[in-house]
């Protein structure tokens, strides 16, 4: 048989036959999730296909995630609306506060390796850490696959992302993600899949939800990483997690691939991303000194524990203070990583020093909630996406880095040039 | 199927935030109370301008960032029935074939702002005519499962007529 990358092998499992790239297939869909963003116009969608039944109940998961808590009577509609769809066709709710969707289906153990998961919201992507095949789709094609179990795809390209040697210290896996979503640009990786390879082993499963979630900042369908030891060592214990062994899922050695892109570790510096484009990033030096007024640590690439940990380390070794006239505003990407920050007193010490927390959640992320930066803020912030208006309020700047990045922002009040080793 | 309209011309990386900001979609998801607020972020004036019939032009990567539905309805609801573009961000192309929006890849650089144009499609093949400059652009053609999507008016109306993905 054709060498395979990942992403054929996977498709072709879910379709049945082998494929390669640029064929279609239809596939079996393994989890299907919405957002109280997405979901009341796949709902919508649903019914208009004249769906009386969902295909299969226990695939089908919808994350009140983006409105958390609803502060208007509109959004709260959308969750009841939610709440009554999958009470009456047994599909599972993520209530307010649990979390994103994504960052929940990956630490709660739904999603495994091997899997097709495909999400309507965009950051879906960001599953791929897990060795499964995600995609972000709309609402339409959401419904369809609650309808009939089942996706169309154009079987991606794959482009192959050689992680080469060891990051210095306070390099961190966003300013890696950063500087390949800046190296490829924004739709540099459109229609296409990644495929992470090389020096991986330094990389945590944190690490790698980072990198699979930003790298949609280049158009990538999917970003997928290989399964691995650090793979195995996270899935382990993790509620559906299944059998002890597990499907899997590597490229084959003659796998064919549009182009490789190699990323010398070793040199790499901090990067930052500069307003209003994720993918116009440049050296931290390059904005050093520029003040800023909201700094933000949350969302689905860099509100987990491992994120909050780096930036509170930051934060203590610039004096530990806030800075006056900056709001630190603290998001947690679940409730578990929640948990988990009271529990070893990550966010005491930021709350004690003045940090506002919101609700678990995509938080500010896309001004659906959270704070709404004022007019004229520059905001420095470890989410994914800096456009215009993108927290709510068009007249502010938003900079995206590294935890550590923002920990120092914090007690600065201004972008550092470089992090102390 | 013939489109002929006035041309809309906008830059490269219109994300779907742009199209319509997710903060608008906190009060409704109805896009035709959305369409007051379509591309606001990048001329707040665009919604009450556009005319029944407009065809948006875009450079690269249009629709770019959320994969969120409601930047394909948006457009629709204010009365466009096309988008062309020099490419556009997956999830969006896919989002507008599900609804009917014609979607068409096509060197868009030459197109100016309201020249007169007549989209052609014609088994999965699109051809632009710019009335202004009397050329002739052909368009990146659709793939057979789009094209049958399409033919239906989009995704519901597919799985309506009992036509299968595969």
């Amino acid at each position: 048989m054709t060498a395979q990358t990942i992403s054929e092998k996977i498709i072709s499992a879910h379709c049945g036959h082998a494929v390669r790239a640029g064929e279609v297939a239809v596939c079996d869909v393994d989890v299907v999730v919405g957002t109280d963003g997405s979901g009341p116009l796949a709902i919508d969608y649903f019914a208009q296909m004249g769906g009386a039944r969902l295909h299969d109940p226990g695939r089908v998961f919808f994350s009140l995630d983006h409105y958390a808590p609803p502060t208007t009577a509109g959004t709260r509609a959308f969750h009841d609306r939610i709440r009554e769809f999958a009470a009456r066709h047994g599909a599972t709710v993520f209530g307010v506060g649990e979390g994103i969707s994504h960052q929940i289906l990956v630490e709660r153990g739904i999603v495994r390796p091997g899997q097709l998961v495909i999400g309507a919201d965009s950051h879906t992507v960001m599953c791929g850490a897990l060795n499964a095949f995600a995609i972000g789709v709309g609402s339409s094609d959401l419904a369809a696959a609650m309808l009939t179990g089942r996706i169309w795809l154009r079987v991606p390209e794959t482009i192959r992302v050689r992680l080469a040697g060891a990051r210095r210290a306070g390099v961190a896996a966003k300013d890696v993600a950063l500087a390949l979503v800046g190296e490829l640009g924004g739709e540099g990786a459109n229609y296409q899949a990644i495929e992470f390879t090389g020096d991986l082993a330094a990389f945590t499963l944190a690490d790698r939800l980072v990198l699979s979630s930003l790298l949609v900042e280049a158009g990538a369908k999917a970003a997928l990483f290989p399964h691995d030891a650090v793979t195995a060592a996270y899935r382990k214990g993790r509620a559906s997690s299944g059998a002890a062994t597990e499907a899997a899922v590597e490229a084959d050695p003659r796998a064919q691939y549009a182009r490789e892109l190699a990323l010398d570790l070793a040199s790499l510096t901090p990067r930052v991303a500069r307003p209003p484009a994720p993918d116009d990033v440049v050296p931290l030096a390059d904005v050093a000194g520029v003040p800023v007024q909201m700094v933000f640590i949350g969302t689905c690439t860099g509100g987990r524990v491992q994120d909050f940990h780096e930036a509170l380390h930051a934060f203590d070794r610039a004096g530990g203070l806030l800075a006056p006239g900056v709001q630190l505003v603290l998001t947690p990407a679940s409730q578990e990583v929640r948990a988990r920050l009271i529990a070893d007193g990550t966010l005491s010490r930021l709350v004690a020093a003045g940090a506002v927390e919101t609700t678990a959640g995509c938080g500010a992320c896309c001004g659906t909630s959270g704070v709404i930066p004022g007019d004229g803020m520059t905001v420095l912030s470890t989410a994914n996406r800096n456009f215009r208006a993108r927290m709510g309020n068009a007249t502010a700047s938003i900079y995206l880095a590294s935890p550590a990045v923002c920990g120092v922002a914090a007690a600065t009040g201004r972008i550092p040039g470089g992090l102390a080793p | 199927m013939i489109i002929e309209g006035r041309a809309r011309v906008l830059g490269d990386d219109i994300n779907s935030d742009y199209i319509i900001s997710s903060r608008r979609k906190r009060e409704t998801i109805d896009e035709s109370r959305l369409r007051e607020f379509l591309l606001e972020s990048v001329d707040p004036a665009f919604a009450a301008s556009v005319r029944p019939g407009d065809i948006l032009v875009a450079g690269r990567n249009f629709g770019c960032g959320s994969a969120m539905e409601t930047a394909v309805t948006v457009i629709l609801a204010a009365g466009m029935s096309a988008v062309l573009a020099r490419t556009f961000a997956r999830s969006f192309y896919r989002n507008a074939i599900n609804n009917g929006l014609v979607v068409v890849e096509c060197d868009t650089s030459g197109i100016a702002e309201g020249s007169g144009l007549a989209v052609r499609i014609d088994a999965g093949a699109a051809r632009v005519q710019d009335m202004a400059r009397g050329v002739e652009v052909i368009g990146a053609p659709l793939p057979a499962v789009m094209q049958r999507i399409l033919a239906r008016g989009g995704l519901v109306g597919f799985l309506r007529a009992g036509e299968r993905l595969g």
